[in-house]
């Protein structure tokens, strides 16, 4: 592409044509400040936060926007845009809940940061009539209090364009505006797949994972119950980036001894339960494939994609592989198995689970096949973010903790495992064991690398031993719509299909640490994060679900094989068409 | 339509149509002004009244037809004859009892019932008027984007094509290159009439010049600036006008598709559009092939939903592809990136309105007219404190006071001229000062207004500025879509500003806030709604500080209209006690005893005005 000359703040510099004032900026060491611009997403220069000078444009322009031509002069710090950009956060302070002692991002709030920096002392300047919202408690999953919204638009973007949901946008309008769903129904009484991927976009404290470290802790206190943990594979690489830790750090092992110090009885991993995953869908998917049945199979470890099918794909759902999700497993394996080995009334077991999602919060209650009947697999979901404050509150200095070690029985976890938390992970783990099914040896090269990355679509084919195996992978739901349109229309013909509600996989999930948008908007978090777990695949010492030790002792010990008349009634469930309203 | 001939062929068969019978024998053309106006007026009754009048007495050389607006609004119902040979007579008022003496003493007997003519029974209008193109009101206009209104038949395309309707259209389809077209409209001067003023012609080929496999043209028919209504005047008056050009832009900028946005509150007007677009297409004046030039173009018509933001073209154009109406940044302008992301060319009903006749008299009779820089004629609706209320259409550079005092009629009950408020929320006042400046887009921008889509509201000496200002500030506080910062929040901070002013709360400081926050506004809203809601504000200020220092300093509403800064006194020298003010009082704040001085409790008083208006000695007092 060709490159065009233009200068920042009277620095020259050089970019592609087509560039933004904003992109321009940077590229001459410039920051501008923004608050509703989420690169790809949302670029709809409303907030005004970005405002330059442009000598090519008659006003201010928001340089989030704003292309520049050659020879175009932008200044970004006069005191008139800084002037400008204080009083646009003065007026959004006007109407804003200002309770940021108390609020759940304090400190951690977009808005608030640029109020310090911009020094903004008075924020009743504007004080007039202020927007009062009931908080939305009906998700499962979250909570939205419209007090706090800046109406940036970052939510309803991140539902529209990144999920094709769309189950929130503006509602009225002017100084109305807000916020909400369609005829003002509650979040609960939509077509939402909760997956939280607003929660992280969200810039304030409007929109959060509702909290269930309460419930979790009240367990803990409570001398009968056996409180279990289990970690997903994505935690681990996300938990430290709310401890200082850079993007993509594993912290397996401060995790463990975090989650031991504050109280748990026994710390697990959902790698364990992943392997497991793996050992039941590969199998289903060899029968499948031999009888030519119900193909492609779609796996249904991700929560929000299983809301979404239900939702608006109903017509998949005897594709979707009838695995309960790791989660689902693990909690399933933990009052029957693991509880039968201890001697333990499941009643008295709480397995909490520690996910990258907030769909899993909806999951773990949805009706459904739990494995002790009126028992619920998993008692409690915390979100990385949930954890996190747990940890903060009871005093834990997460950074100089020792590395502690799994517990037994489900302490070990393949890498094939651990890779479940980026988008491909799923299908990697899985052919490496379908490899193994069908030619009865390893692959040779255990990397499925065409599966890898954060492309929203991903396909491969796979010859073992003379069976090709069409294999698509997609994450993000408007990647999953596009996949299955193909699919739906005979466009395309696959065997085995991955779907990530999350783009980017549970690396990105709507649980992860909050990143504000000036990272996100320079640094491909999810390619960031996946390295680390592709780091940690590379460094165990077992990379193959079927040769995980514990799994074989399952198998051995209670469900004697894969797909097994007991494994279907524990492992195993099934999904409904669900109406939209 | 396969060729001009063809056209031709009609044309000449459709002008003799309207004037005689098909035994050549000569018509009496009677015709009812049926645009909104008319019809809520009640011309419908009339129009039935006269059709049945006309049957029983058998005139069987009379037409009666349907027009559109004929502009002047407060003397609808209007009803027209027109004779060959004879002046034209315009009977105003009418209702269905004076439609059917019409119909026996002139229609049937030939004798003109000069009670009802404009000149009968309009006291400002000289008696031997009979014509309302003889008033002062019409003589100074100069009709181009108006000229079918209130003439033909809204709803016949042969009456259409008798005045020359497409003619235009298929002189540049047989004769004419796409770029030719563009070069007229270009060297014709005609700049958009929706309110930014933007040169239609370079806007017409920044379009051309775009390559893209799809290109658009839409019409910006959702006209919601408060008291404007040219563009419902040409929709309902002259709709093939709209098609017609329309078609020509398509043509000229390579575009095959087009959208007309009209507001659903226009509901006469889309009727009528409809029911010209499916003429058209049974015509082959739309659809493949016009004229036989291989040309295609297809209409279709989207109802706003009643969003003022919508008239903005980024807005709009978000709203026809079935999003929440709201503006995106430009650039991309629309020729770049417009509907459906393809390049589009938008112009307001009333920019469309000039092309045919561009197109037909040539770019040099369109600049003749005008000023400098400012070419061709304006629509402007007259209201507020104005005797003639109505639309005119005058060459750009006419000033304001030929406008108010000769066109309009000057202000009622012998008030003085305080002010008049052009381009509505979006615009400004023009003080008395400026009566003298030749109206055109520079001019008007010059001194804080705009000509905006050519709304222009006359204030008189009992109008408060502050409170003008508020009020144009309330509908944009109302219409603000929300979607920037400066617009949802600034224009509601703004508006509380001069609530305070108005109740007589504000402060020395306040004023310099609400100069800042306009400022503010201004430099950093999103789109230009946000962009301009700030001009009345700043217009008033500009030219009536001192109304706004007597507000904060004096706590007094110079022109008596802010209620807080009101109170109303009893004078005890005038007072004779005759109780009438304490029993219409709906608060039970006078009291008195019969014959004695009565006295208004202030605290109570809630400043209706109601006790002065029932006062016969004049001894209440606003203060």
């Amino acid at each position: 592409m060709k490159n065009i000359n233009v200068k920042v703040n009277g620095i020259a510099v050089s970019v592609p044509e087509g560039s933004t004032a904003l992109e321009a900026a940077r590229a001459a060491g410039v920051e501008i400040p923004t608050l509703c611009f989420l690169k790809g997403i949302n670029e709809i220069g409303a907030c005004r936060i970005c405002v330059v000078e442009a000598s090519d444009a008659r006003g201010l322009v928001a340089s989030c926007v704003y292309p520049v031509k050659e020879g175009t002069e932008i200044t970004t710090n006069s005191e008139r845009l800084i002037k400008s950009r204080k009083t646009t956060l003065e007026l959004i302070l006007s109407d804003h809940n200002k309770e940021c002692l108390t609020c759940i991002r304090s400190t951690n709030c977009e808005l608030q940061k640029l109020c310090r920096e911009y020094g903004v002392e008075n924020q009743e300047r504007f004080a007039g009539e202020m927007n009062k919202y009931d908080i939305d408690q009906s998700a499962a999953h979250m909570y939205r209090d419209n007090e706090k919204c800046i109406l940036c638009r970052r939510c309803t973007a991140a539902c529209e364009k990144m999920q094709s949901v769309s189950v929130i946008g503006a509602n009225d309008r002017g100084f109305d505006t807000h916020i909400a769903s369609p005829f003002e129904l509650p979040l609960g009484s939509v077509a939402c797949v909760s997956c939280g991927q607003c929660i992280t976009v969200c810039p304030t404290g409007a929109l959060s994972e509702r909290d269930d470290t309460q419930k979790v802790i009240d367990a803990i206190i409570d001398p009968e119950k056996l409180v279990i943990v289990q970690t997903a594979p994505a935690v681990r690489v996300g938990l430290g980036e709310e401890f200082g830790y850079p993007l993509g750090t594993i912290v397996t092992g401060k995790l463990i001894t975090a989650l031991r110090r504050l109280g748990f009885d026994k710390v697990f991993d959902t790698n364990f339960s992943a392997d497991l995953t793996i050992i039941e869908e590969a199998a289903e998917l060899l029968g499948r494939y031999t009888k030519k049945e119900n193909l492609p199979l779609i796996t249904s470890c991700s929560p929000g994609w299983i809301n979404f099918a239900e939702f608006y794909y109903p017509e998949f759902i005897p594709n979707i592989s009838s695995c309960k999700s790791p989660q689902g497993m693990f909690g399933a394996v933990a009052k029957t198995y693991y509880a039968e080995k201890m001697g333990v009334d499941p009643k008295d077991i709480f397995v909490v689970s520690i996910m990258p999602c907030t769909a899993k919060k909806f999951e773990a209650e949805r009706a459904g096949h739990s494995a002790v009947p009126g028992l619920p697999d998993v008692d409690a979901v915390l979100t990385v973010r949930e954890l996190a404050r747990m940890i903060k509150k009871s005093g834990i200095l997460f950074n100089q903790l020792p590395d502690g070690e799994y517990d037994a029985p489900f302490g070990l976890g393949s890498g094939a495992g651990t890779i479940f938390g980026a988008t491909g992970g799923v299908a990697e783990a899985a052919l490496r064991t379908a490899v193994f099914n069908i030619t009865g040896k390893n692959a040779e090269k255990l990397e499925f690398t065409e599966v890898r990355g954060t492309q929203g679509i991903k396909e491969a084919t796979y010859d073992v031993a003379g069976n090709v195996i069409r294999v698509a992978v997609a994450s993000g739901l408007s990647n999953a719509r596009k996949l299955l349109d193909m699919v739906k229309s005979g466009e395309k013909e696959y065997d085995f299909i991955e779907i990530m509600a999350c783009p980017g996989g549970c690396v990105n999930g709507g649980g992860q640490p909050i990143q504000p948008a000036s990272v996100r908007n320079v640094t491909d978090i999810r390619t960031e994060r996946a390295a680390g777990l592709y780091k940690d695949d590379l460094n165990l010492p077992v990379r193959l679900s079927h040769e995980n030790p514990d799994i074989k002792r399952l198998y051995e010990e209670y469900f004697e094989c894969p797909n097994s008349h007991k494994a279907h009634e524990i492992l195993h469930t099934g999904f409904i068409e669900r109406d939209k309203y | 339509m396969k060729s001009l001939d063809e056209l031709n062929i009609i044309r000449d068969r459709a002008k003799i149509k309207m004037k005689s019978k098909k035994d050549n024998t000569e018509l009496i053309r009677v015709v009812v002004g049926m645009a909104t106006c008319g019809i809520a007026a009640g011309a419908k009754p009339v129009l039935d009244a006269l059709n049945d009048e006309v049957s029983k007495l058998g005139l069987g050389n009379v037409a009666v037809k349907q027009t559109g607006c004929i502009g002047i609004c407060q003397y609808e119902p209007i009803v027209e004859v027109i004779e060959q040979g004879k002046e034209k007579v315009t009977y105003v008022k009418v209702n269905a009892e004076k439609a059917r003496e019409i119909a026996s003493k002139h229609l049937k007997d030939g004798n003109v019932v000069s009670k009802y003519t404009v000149g009968g029974t309009i006291d400002s209008v000289d008696d031997g008027i009979c014509s309302v193109d003889d008033t002062a009101f019409y003589t100074k206009q100069k009709r181009v984007a108006l000229r079918n209104c209130g003439i033909i038949d809204p709803e016949s395309i042969d009456e259409y094509i008798a005045v020359d309707g497409f003619a235009a259209l298929g002189k540049c389809l047989t004769s004419l290159e796409p770029d030719e077209v563009v070069d007229i409209v270009k060297a014709s001067g005609l700049r958009g009439r929706g309110g930014g003023g933007f040169p239609a012609g370079l806007k017409w080929g920044f379009t051309a010049a775009n390559k893209a496999d799809k290109k658009y043209v839409v019409c910006n028919a959702d006209e919601g600036d408060p008291g404007a209504f040219m563009d419902r005047s040409v929709l309902e008056g002259d709709p093939y006008c709209l098609i017609e050009a329309m078609t020509i832009c398509g043509y000229a900028t390579g575009a095959d598709e087009g959208y007309i946005y009209v507001r659903a509150e226009y509901p006469v007007a889309v009727a009528r559009l409809e029911k010209a677009i499916a003429e058209c297409n049974e015509k082959n004046l739309l659809g493949k092939n016009i004229f036989g030039s291989g040309f295609e173009f297809n209409l279709h018509i989207r109802l706003g939903a009643g969003a003022f933001v919508c008239g903005e073209e980024t807005a709009l154009m978000t709203s026809i592809e079935g999003n929440r109406g709201e503006p995106r940044p430009r650039p991309p302008f629309p020729s770049v990136k417009g509907l459906f992301g393809k390049p589009t060319t938008e112009n307001n009903v009333e920019t469309f309105a000039n092309i045919p006749q561009i197109i037909l008299k040539g770019a040099e009779w369109f600049s003749g007219m005008g000023t400098e820089k400012s070419k061709g004629t304006k629509v402007f609706a007259l209201g507020g404190k104005i005797m003639n209320t109505g639309l005119v259409e005058i060459p750009m550079g006419v000033t304001l006071r030929e406008t108010v005092e000769e066109i309009g009629g000057g202000i009622p009950n012998g008030k003085k001229f305080k002010a008049a408020q052009t381009g509505g929320p979006s615009g400004g006042c023009i003080p008395a000062e400026y009566l003298d400046i030749p109206m055109d887009y520079d001019n008007l921008l010059q001194i804080g207004a705009m000509m905006g889509s050519g709304g222009l509201i006359v204030m008189d000496e009992d109008n408060c500025m502050v409170d003008i200002a508020k009020f144009f500030l309330e509908f944009t506080v109302d219409e603000s879509c929300g979607k920037c910062t400066p617009c949802r929040i600034g224009t509601k901070r703004l508006y509380e500003i001069l609530e305070k002013i108005t109740n007589g709360d504000g402060t020395l400081e306040d004023l310099d806030k609400m100069e800042e926050i306009c400022h503010y506004i201004k430099e950093n809203s999103l789109c230009g709604l946000g962009q301009s809601a700030p001009n009345p504000v700043l217009s008033t200020y500009k030219h009536f500080k001192d109304e706004y220092i007597a507000h904060v300093v004096e706590k007094r509403c110079p022109s008596g209209v802010c209620k807080n800064l009101l109170s109303y006194e009893i004078i005890a020298d005038k007072c004779r006690g005759c109780t009438a003010c304490a029993r219409v009082c709906p608060v039970d704040a006078i009291s008195g005893s019969p014959k004695n001085v009565h006295k208004i409790d202030k605290a109570k008083c809630i400043k209706c005005g109601a006790c002065m208006t029932r006062c016969k000695f004049d001894a209440i007092i606003k203060k």
